[in-house]
């Protein structure tokens, strides 16, 4: 049988611990924590701002659902911009925290080395479960991730966006208008989820009136099993097989057609490239498109009102001159950076920011610390709505694994704002948001706002 | 230095001198050429500096290499003398080079 690293200090491990000598348990091992005397977000910022590098497990949850980690990523891009966290190796296997944007970058376009296989884990920290691993072309390789990804591509054609742009102002139209006045209610639920739910019913055309169901899968298929009132791993797995049998039942009503409908499962049903999924590949990209769609413009819609106030001088700007809506929506999706990091899997030894990187490694591109690199964004901690460039983000990610709904989004927000801009002089945010626990979705669970009456 | 024509979708010309060793992205962006984004500054990793280029001009062009091809092909309308303006560097063998831009870029 195969033995678990051990903790941290005591035998530090230096790389990945390799699948093969990785026995998965269930549930995991503890999670190693610092000695602190509470947990606050002051106690995690004081801490991180000194903490030995290798002691810290930038992974832990905790230190998402506090806003605690930019510290730590200035410390590893000046000082260990590729870094090895051994720290919960028995838990994570280990893995390499990649921060500067030209590290990212060399990562994310060298697509011969460094592999997106859902079999080798995935796209993401920690790797699928091995009991129900889900193929889907964000976590495949070439020359399959092309076939499938060509599949989806038409939904977000410039000409499909230019037919649904009609469709997405007027349900804007229609939420910001039922929106109270001089009460306080949560953005997040009324607003974010309302408009993204909205619109992913539509591209599945899926019953609009169940689809808040396609909320609860994408925060149930990105949720830690291990944070307090999540879903344990055998309820999420039970729940995404529940998805799975809904949604093969529009396949089926879909896969006979004479001529697939616009929709995605339509695409899929009849391109060659997807009409045979095995049912867990099917599963996977169904979890991909719906976290893609979901979770990313929903955090960027709940971030951006709350960047403007917290930059009362942007908002202001923004008043005056409605012509920075498009500037500033790319500047929202860099300053939040929805996904916080997107991961891979070295197939072969090779040598990144002067450390040698072993076959197998883990190796995570923090895409939430590229877009804060000095060395590549002037004054990127500030949030400025007309910064010159401001295109140049790494949010959507780079390479043949680029989002490929990015232009969707960057509709969906721009209409929003014009939309906000059209109706309220003001939006207040009145206390500060409940953060989303997760290393990986950057978000918010909530946004308490007022629009005076 | 090479003059190089960028023409968008609509049909709307804009004629711009490029410097020697600046890609053809740049220039467009550093001149204000709308159409052209550059979201990735410049590593043939994004697609959104999708052109066409006459094949008349490809000896001068020259050709995609494979991360560029990977690239263009998971763009929006791509065709056989699809390139990104950021693989393309401005000399004087280029001057009066005409490209043409897609409908969007994706």
């Amino acid at each position: 049988m195969a033995t678990q690293p051990s903790l941290g200090a005591e035998a530090p491990i230096s790389h990945t611990v390799s699948r093969e000598d990785y026995e998965y348990v269930w549930p995991l091992p503890p999670r190693r924590r610092p000695p602190l005397k509470d947990y606050s977000a002051e106690s995690l910022r004081e801490y991180l701002a000194t903490a030995p590098l290798d002691e810290v497990d930038i992974a832990d949850p905790m230190y998402w659902e506090t806003d605690t980690h930019w510290t730590f990523f200035k410390r590893l891009r000046d000082e260990a911009p590729v870094h090895f966290t051994g720290v919960n190796a028995n838990r994570h296997r280990g893995y390499w925290s990649v921060t500067r944007w030209a590290d990212i970058m060399a990562v994310d376009t060298n697509h011969q080395i460094f592999s997106s296989d859902a079999h080798l884990g995935g796209i993401t920290l920690f790797d699928m479960d091995q009991d129900f691993i889900m193929p889907m072309f964000i976590a495949m390789d070439q020359p399959k991730h092309d076939v499938q990804r060509k599949a989806v591509n038409p939904i977000v054609s410039g000409s499909n966006l230019q037919a649904f742009e009609a469709l997405i102002r007027s349900r804007t139209q229609e939420v910001l208008d039922g929106l109270p006045r001089g009460e306080e209610f949560d953005w997040v639920d009324r607003v974010s989820i309302e408009l993204t739910s909205r619109m992913l019913a539509t591209l599945f055309d899926f019953p609009q009136e169940h689809r808040r169901k396609l909320t609860w899968w994408s925060d149930i298929a990105t949720a830690d099993p291990e944070v307090p009132g999540n879903l344990q791993k055998e309820e999420r797995q039970a729940a995404l097989l529940g998805m799975l049998q809904e949604f093969m039942g529009l396949w089926n009503d879909r896969v006979n057609d004479p001529e697939p409908k616009g929709d995605l499962i339509s695409m899929l049903a009849h391109n060659p490239a997807t009409r045979n999924m095995p049912p867990m590949e099917f599963m996977g990209n169904l979890v991909l498109l719906i976290v893609g769609g979901n979770d990313t413009t929903r955090n960027s819609i709940t971030g951006g009102l709350k960047f403007l106030n917290d930059n009362p001088a942007e908002y202001a700007k923004l008043r005056a001159n409605h012509g920075l809506i498009e500037p500033m929506v790319s500047e929202i999706i860099r300053y939040q950076t929805p996904l916080a990091h997107m991961r891979r899997t070295a197939l072969e030894d090779t040598i990144l920011g002067g450390q040698h990187i072993a076959k197998g490694d883990k190796v995570v591109m923090w895409y939430a610390s590229g877009n804060r690199d000095e060395r590549a964004i002037e004054n990127p901690d500030a949030f400025i709505i007309d910064r010159p460039r401001a295109r140049q983000h790494m949010s959507f990610g780079f390479g043949i694994h680029r989002c490929v709904g990015n232009r969707l989004a960057e509709l969906q927000l721009k209409i929003l704002w014009e939309e906000i801009l059209a109706r309220f002089d003001n939006i207040e945010v009145v206390s500060e948001p409940e953060r989303v626990p997760s290393a990986f979705v950057k978000g918010y669970k909530s946004l308490m706002v007022r629009i005076p009456a | 230095m090479a003059r190089i024509t960028y023409v968008e979708f609509n049909g709307t010309a804009h004629s711009v001198e490029v410097a020697n060793g600046v890609s053809l992205m740049e220039g467009a962006i550093s001149n204000g050429v709308p159409g052209i984004d550059g979201d990735c500054g410049g590593n043939a990793a994004c697609a959104t500096c999708h052109v066409y280029v006459d094949g008349a001009w490809t000896g001068k062009t020259g050709t995609p290499n494979e991360m560029e091809d990977a690239m263009l092909d998971l763009a929006d309308g791509k065709r056989d003398n699809s390139r990104l303006a950021c693989q393309i560097l401005a000399s004087d063998d280029l001057d009066g080079l005409v490209i043409e831009m897609p409908e969007t870029q994706h």
